[in-house]
């Protein structure tokens, strides 16, 4: 191709010489044409992926096409696609055949803008392997339907994402992967397992430095998993996405379950049962339109600090509703999203895994228009008690945010780790470890406030002074104490006659924010309609927090 | 609900500041009704004593007052008519007297009795008139004895059901079962036929017995299609007593009034006289020594009869709430009242409109939508109501405003530019100098809005404050702040001045508009994201004929079908009172219940699932 190119330039050149040399220089202008032409075939195919065909095809399935995703997601006239031209370099089944070759191969890769702001992304895409499917019928993975081979990975597709990954890593942006690929690509063999772990090593790499999210539009299986397993955020489209390691039937051969897909890896059990996926959107139009208004809590890259957008939520609001909201029994519940809403700007709030351990609540809101990470225990449900799935969901959460400068606001009300056997065996010890690593790990701004109970080990845990939260507040109903009354009571006073007078006074001396403020361990007991306008004061102030923590090469969270 | 008033005069009662009064007075009311009279307390430098129940601990009358006791659990049987812990209270506080606001005690002779008994005042009238007006049936003995005009009807005590239909066959159908105890439209019922004799008078003597603790109820004539006019009365110690004008009160939903105005544009000044000749002739006749309204139903043709006489005055926007305050499923589902005036019914009218558009109201479901529709009908505003008009304008239930084409173009043209001002605001971020943010150059934003499944083309172009809105064709100027985070968005459109609402907003294109009272969902889609739209599956949604979900929080007080009933399509299948009022749920459609998840005595949310059926 670059001599082709180099005969073109000369061609101009010559095209201004005298006459006599025409004949020759007209032999040469019409091979520069036929380039210019096949150019235009190749990019003319690439634009259409596999083909009209295909393309209806994937929209009678209620899916967009891997472009017409891309043209949802990013900015209009943003996008700038990168290997248009590359194609696959397999020989072996006929690959080689021209007919088998489709310029890009089966994913779009490039840069483009998501409100103004860089991000690189791949959109992986089904295109016309009809001829091929005689050979991949007897692939790893065994879809109902064929056309879903489509999108398979190939050492070219994956050289692509890499690519980009690299490039997005060296200039500081986040990835954005749009998964929609039937797995390896079996005429290629080892050359496309290799380009799975190619893709691995860079998630790892970009790990922290840059956010990396994965949406999942159609399958993912088998090797494909772990690529989205290993970026920050996988989200997922409802009914058309899947994510498994193998598929029901090698399922059914080999543990004898009966399953179906959607059972065993559709969106609905990997965003209430398994925790793989963060969140799921109704369909592809949805999912993409909410990608945006995600993206936009996020900061480029690890080296800048939390976006700060536009507020016109003024930052000294008081919340007088809040002055109400804790009920007066403590044995009754709220529910503390509702505090959140109030709290935060324009009650505007993206809330990662809101249907998975639903006793803890994360997710991105802004103070300010500055984006903040919210960590909450939820007294709906399971009492807001702490256990194996509420802690790595949480801690998971809260390393994201100290990786990216996002600054931390924790609201409190724990009755303590749950107890029994279930938890013990499932190892709430090493997994309660994890929240309490991440809260003692991160170095963003952490501003906590304790709205009602704050029992035991877990008062430690939820970013309490001790672990260097950097403001921390009690509401007057704090409750900050080793244990509620009744349970302290009977081990103080075993035996004793006279409980309800013991109870009494544990209520009048622990049941109350003092303990905890007359040593310092809350900074201030403040009226809670006051919330906002006190986190607000102090993110501004903290904005400018730095620490300095010992080398290391890295450290050892409890796995 | 609201109770809303429109009035063109509004004087106000002044007082001789050097008059004695009392150190400190109890309070036995709650709600806005509380704060009333805490508030005027104040200003009189009165000390006060509110009176609550547990749910009520927090609540605004609590704070204001200068003392609270708690007098009992939630129920108001248990609380505000608690007479033993009330009368507790007050010795406790040592109050001189006791304002009993209206409703609950305020007309109890036996709240009264003990008072006298203790020797503290009762702020009222005293307990001979109560005892007489209190009492529909000696009220109106003594109407008829006074010679006031009465409605033809029983006027002992109905025994039973079977009774019941055999006296309403007498006086003729329609008839009205109503609590002998009631007020409020509690345990008030129309009946057409047998049937409905039975049912109302199941329903009425449940709900009397519930929220007055008495069960004896009365039936009476129904006066079809008749007005609801009230005349205001005040007497004195010495057989004095006067009238002053009417309110007409017939915009009514369950015979709680929805709408008020004064003066009545029905009345001539004749029947206003005798109206008033007559409220006072009954005042004498109990030597009514207070304020006091005096309820009539008004015909088309202009007779009149004595409904009932109410032992108080009615005022002023009040509320008894503010943000975070339970509006608790147990008490009386008023929130605020709302009253305007103005040199003309028509002023009065536009103001009306314009603060309803500035109420802000989130969490609770409300009656805004309603009275906003209620002031602007056609009907109302040339006068032609009666009480029978909300169901007659609305036989199939008010189901929101209906837009003009050009409201509608209004609401499409606000609905976009709130769109694009969002997604423009998306692009503001604070400079950030490593990456800088390039914009993306939108000259004409092209959108597809969807509402009430039409799909409208629009193209929005921003310049400024001011958007250039095209909505199928006609163009549109709308002009405001655009504050995105303001609960209230004052919009211009083409001149005319609009309170929108922006009540919610997804990234998938949702919003939720209130506009004209009335609160709209549309999409908003950009073109291409509206072509590729196209493409997706329709979801599955839940048959909603076949399961049956509580409309509101409230208690299950009767479940009348089991697992593998037959059930007929509008059968009654459970009964759930929710703000002291008992409602029939009824079967979506023809079928057998496949599974009943309440029982009676259960508490139930919003939206919570009763009774499945197959």
């Amino acid at each position: 191709m670059a001599a082709a190119l180099r005969v073109a330039a000369a061609g101009a050149r010559l095209s201004v010489l005298a006459s006599g040399l025409r004949a020759a220089v007209r032999s040469l202008c019409s091979q520069a044409t036929s380039v210019n032409e096949r150019i235009e075939n190749k990019r003319r195919t690439a634009l259409l992926g596999g083909g009209q065909r295909r393309i209806d095809a994937q929209h009678k399935r209620g899916k967009l096409t891997a472009r017409e995703r891309i043209s949802l997601l990013l900015d209009p006239g943003s996008f700038v696609e990168s290997d248009m031209f590359v194609e696959h370099r397999c020989a072996d089944f006929g690959m080689a055949a021209d007919k088998n070759k489709f310029p890009g191969d089966s994913v779009v890769t490039g840069r483009g803008r998501i409100n103004g702001r860089l991000v690189y992304v791949f959109s992986q895409q089904i295109i016309g392997w009809a001829q091929w499917l005689p050979l991949v019928i007897s692939a790893l993975w065994e879809a109902e339907d064929f056309t879903v081979f489509g999108g398979s990975l190939s050492g070219a597709h994956a050289q692509k994402i890499c690519k980009i990954m690299d490039q997005a890593i060296t200039v500081g942006a986040p990835v954005i992967g749009l998964n929609d690929s039937g797995g390896a690509r079996i005429q290629e063999g080892v050359e496309s397992l290799a380009g799975y772990a190619d893709i691995f090593l860079r998630n790892v790499t970009a790990s922290g430095v840059i956010p990396q999210i994965s949406l999942i539009m159609g399958p993912c299986a088998g090797g494909a998993v772990y690529s989205p397993a290993l970026t920050d955020f996988t989200f997922m489209v409802k009914d058309t996405s899947y994510l498994f390691i193998t598929g029901p039937d090698v399922v059914k051969s080999v543990t004898n379950e009966d399953v179906t897909q959607e059972e065993l890896g559709g969106a609905k059990t990997h965003t209430t049962m398994s925790g793989v996926a963060h969140r799921a959107f109704e369909n592809d139009v949805d999912a993409l339109c909410n990608l945006r208004d995600f993206f936009n809590y996020l900061p480029l890259s690890s080296q800048d600090p939390a976006p700060i957008r536009e507020c016109h939520d003024p930052s000294d609001r008081l919340v007088p509703e809040l002055d109400t909201i804790v009920p007066l029994e403590s044995t009754k519940a709220y529910n503390m999203v509702d505090i959140i809403h109030s709290v935060v700007d324009e009650r505007e709030f993206f809330e990662i895994m809101p249907n998975y351990a639903k006793n803890i609540i994360v997710g991105f809101a802004r103070m300010n228009g500055r984006t903040v990470g919210i960590v909450g225990n939820q007294p709906k449900v399971a009492s807001g008690c702490l256990d194996i799935n509420s802690s790595v969901k949480g801690a998971r959460f809260v390393r994201f945010c100290d990786a990216f400068n996002i600054p931390l606001i924790t609201f409190v009300d724990v009755p303590g780790f749950l107890p029994g056997t279930a938890q013990e065996y499932g190892g709430i010890i090493r997994h309660g470890a994890k929240l309490l690593y991440a809260f003692a790990e991160a170095t963003v701004p952490k501003v906590t406030v304790i709205t009602r109970k704050a029992y035991g080990g877990a008062y430690d845990v939820m970013s309490s002074k001790h672990l260097c939260g950097d403001t921390n507040y009690a509401w007057p109903t704090a409750e900050i104490a080793v244990m509620g009354a009744k349970g302290a009571v009977e081990i103080i006073f075993k035996g004793h006659e006279n409980v309800e007078a013991a109870q009494a006074e544990y209520i009048e001396k622990f049941a109350n924010p003092f303990p905890a403020a007359v040593r310092g361990f809350v900074d201030d007991i403040i009226q809670p309609s006051s919330t906002r306008a006190r986190i607000c004061c102090d993110l501004d102030v903290l904005a400018s927090k730095k620490v300095q923590r010992p080398w290391r090469k890295h450290a050892n969270i409890p796995l | 609900r609201q109770c809303l008033m429109v009035s063109r005069n509004l004087g106000s009662v002044g007082y001789d500041p050097n008059e004695k009064t009392f150190d400190k007075i109890l309070i036995a009311n709650r709600g806005e009704i509380a704060c009333r009279v805490i508030r005027t307390c104040k200003k009189m430098g009165i000390k006060t004593v509110a009176i609550h129940s547990d749910v009520d601990a927090s609540s605004v009358h609590v704070k204001m007052a200068d003392e609270a006791v708690c007098v009992g659990p939630a129920p108001t049987s248990k609380s505000y008519l608690n007479m033993d812990a009330i009368m507790e209270a007050i010795k406790k506080t040592r109050a001189q007297a006791v304002h009993p606001g209206y409703g609950f005690l305020s007309e109890n002779k036996e709240f009264a009795r003990c008072l006298a008994a203790e020797d503290v005042v009762f702020i009222g009238p005293d307990t001979h008139a109560i005892q007489a007006m209190g009492d529909k049936i000696e009220s109106k003995l003594l109407a008829k004895k006074a010679e006031v005009n009465t409605i033809p009807g029983f006027d002992g005590v109905v025994k039973d059901a079977e009774e019941a239909v055999r006296i309403a066959r007498e006086i003729g159908y329609p008839v009205m079962i109503k609590a002998s105890a009631g007020g409020g439209g509690k345990g008030m019922r129309i009946a057409w036929d047998d049937e409905e004799t039975r049912d109302g008078f199941r329903l009425s003597s449940q709900e009397a017995a519930s929220s007055f603790g008495d069960d004896r109820l009365l039936i009476e004539k129904f006066i079809d299609n008749p007005r609801h006019i009230e005349i205001q009365v005040l007497g004195d110690k010495h057989g004095n007593a006067l009238w002053l004008n009417e309110r007409e009160c017939s915009i009514q939903r369950r015979n709680q009034k929805v709408v008020e105005e004064a003066p009545s544009i029905f009345l001539d000044a004749e029947t206003r006289r005798a109206m008033g000749e007559q409220a006072v002739a009954l005042a004498r006749a109990v030597k009514y020594s207070s304020a006091g309204t005096v309820e009539f139903l008004v015909d088309s043709k202009k007779n009149f009869y004595f409904l009932e006489m109410n032992t108080r005055l009615q005022v002023r926007v009040d509320s008894g709430i503010q943000p975070g305050s339970d509006i608790s499923i147990y008490y009386d589902p008023m929130i605020s009242k709302l009253i305007t005036y103005g040199s003309d019914r028509t002023e009065a009218l536009k103001r009306m409109a314009d603060a309803l558009d500035n109420y802000v109201i989130r969490g609770v479901t409300h009656n805004i939508a309603l009275l906003r529709e209620v002031i602007i009908n056609s009907r109302f505003v040339k006068g032609d109501i009666s009480t029978k008009f909300l169901s007659d304008v609305y036989p199939d239930g008010f189901k929101g405003h209906m837009l003009t084409k050009s409201e509608k173009n209004q609401l499409l043209a606000i609905a976009s530019s709130l769109f694009v001002a969002f997604q423009l605001r998306a692009q503001h971020f604070q400079e950030n100098s490593r990456m800088p943010v390039i914009k993306p150059d939108i000259a004409n934003w092209e959108l597809s809005v969807k509402l009430h499944d039409k799909v409208h083309t629009v193209v929005a172009s921003n310049n400024g404050s001011m958007f250039s809105v095209e909505v199928d064709g006609s163009k549109l100027n709308v002009t405001s702040t655009w504050n995105l985070a303001s609960p209230l968005l004052s919009v211009s459109v083409d001149g005319t001045q609009r309170t929108v609402q922006c009540l919610s907003r997804e990234a998938g294109g949702n919003m939720s508009i209130q506009f004209l009272g009335t609160v709209y969902k549309v999409n908003i889609l950009t073109r291409l994201a509206a072509e590729l739209n196209k493409f997706m599956l329709e979801k599955v949604t839940e048959d909603t004929s076949s399961v049956l979900r509580s409309p509101m929080p409230g208690v299950v007080v009767a479940v009348s079908v089991k697992p593998g009933d037959a059930v007929a399509e509008g059968q009654e299948i459970c009964v759930i009172e929710a703000m002291k009022m008992q409602n029939s749920m009824t079967a979506g459609k023809t079928g057998t219940v496949k599974s009943v998840h309440c029982q009676a005595g259960d508490t139930v949310g919003e939206g919570d699932l009763l009774v499945e059926l197959e």
